[in-house]
């Protein structure tokens, strides 16, 4: 009995470590992985000057503009508070539209531009049909107006 | 204790043998009634601002995936946690037993979850927080069988790789909470947050009906793999000898 107590104590403990463990981690997750900078933080200039970074916010409803060559297109993208300007040349994602979140991965320009490698599209989790949820949020993009807008 | 005998590997062999039908004739109606359900009964296309075409219908096969992909992590560890504790030959059996259904589902989730993402995001893997941590998830669940088969003593294996399940349980709150912490700004993810609140009530209802054909599924898988790991390890017993002699003369 006494060994299976001893036993039982260092598997508690054990388990004890590991969510001490796990609470460390998701703690130094929330301050220190940033998977994404906000256009805020760009402006701070917490963003990396000469690296690659990830730069996550919504597409400034009308900012969209198709550049003369016909396959780069400049958009802004903004965290309510501040707004960046995103060059990209390439295809943009199906779900890619004005006014959804989009996570782009470049480098910042000398003239601010943020010049992309690669766009991606973020979507929410809302899993509604069109009609249901244009009734929940009257100017909300509606989902096949969006898609074709862009161009693809 | 009674409820101790169930956990003997001579009781637990014939039970597990007259559930096994049970639970795979409730898991083959329930995966193709919610597959049905899923593919047929729902709408189209989504809306608002998550406006995905047919494809959005791979969330029937992928969330149930991931679910479980967790829960039976977390059996493993649980079984583990009692192995050690009470050394019962059965749980680490089961542990063990739990293992390859668990990284099966790993894999499937992370697989169909590429293959979502390169028609909505427009990538087929990105190093997001979500991603990365069930990709680990599924080295665990490889890294737990691979120390198993390492050792040769099957109570050194069990003990061991039951240590490594435990301390591997780290990561199932790091999952959950990559995409799910309380402010939405702290943790940037490509990923979506997890909600059930705002889906069209047959997508939920396929969805859930899905989740519980694949865990209805992991007993199935999990009972016939520990039946197996039971005659393995107890084919000196006598009533292992009996219950082969049984069979052979009928």
């Amino acid at each position: 009995m006494r060994a299976r107590r001893r036993r039982l104590l260092f598997v508690v403990l054990a388990i004890l470590g590991v969510g001490i463990a796990a609470a460390l981690a998701l703690d130094a997750m929330r301050s220190n992985i940033s998977y994404f900078f906000s256009p805020s933080q760009v402006a701070a200039g917490e963003a990396p000057a000469d690296a690659l970074f990830r730069l996550g916010g919504l597409v400034v409803p009308g900012s969209l503009v198709r550049q003369a060559d016909g396959l780069t297109r400049v958009f802004a993208v903004t965290d309510n508070a501040a707004t960046r300007k995103v060059s990209y040349t390439g295809i943009l994602p199906d779900l890619f539209g004005e006014g959804q979140g989009v996570v782009a991965k470049g480098r910042l320009g000398a003239d601010g531009v943020f010049y992309a490698e690669e766009v991606l599209a973020k979507h929410d989790e809302s899993y509604l049909p069109p009609e249901v949820a244009a009734s929940l949020q009257p100017t909300g993009v509606e989902g096949d107006a969006a898609g074709t807008a862009t161009g693809r | 204790m009674k409820l101790f005998r169930f956990f003997s590997p001579a009781t637990f062999y014939p039970l597990a043998g007259k559930l096994i039908p049970w639970f795979a004739v409730l898991a083959a109606v329930s995966i193709l009634g919610g597959l049905y359900w899923g593919f047929f009964e729902t709408p189209d296309r989504l809306g608002g601002a998550n406006p995905q075409k047919e494809y959005y219908r791979i969330i029937f096969i992928h969330v149930p995936a991931a679910w479980m992909s967790m829960w039976l992590y977390l059996v493993v560890a649980g079984y583990s946690a009692i192995g050690l504790v009470f050394n019962t030959r059965l749980s680490f059996m089961l542990a063990r037993a739990t293992a390859p259904t668990g990284a099966i589902f790993t894999f499937l989730a992370l697989w169909t979850g590429a293959f979502w993402g390169h028609p909505s995001w427009g990538t087929w893997w990105d190093w997001d927080p979500r991603l990365t941590s069930e990709l680990i998830l599924f080295f665990l669940y490889l890294g737990y069988l691979a120390l198993h088969s390492a050792i040769d003593d099957p109570h050194r294996a069990d003990q061991a790789s039951a240590l490594l399940a435990i301390v591997g349980l780290v990561m199932v709150p790091v999952i959950f909470w990559s995409i799910n912490c309380p402010d939405p700004n702290q943790c940037a993810a490509l990923h979506q947050r997890s909600s059930l609140a705002n889906m069209e009530p047959n997508i939920l209802g396929s969805m859930l009906v899905m989740t519980f054909g694949l865990w209805v599924y992991s007993f199935t898988t999990v009972l016939m793999r520990v039946r197996n790991l039971i005659l393995i390890r107890e084919v000196d017993t006598n009533w292992v000898k009996a219950a082969i002699a049984r069979e052979q003369g009928e």
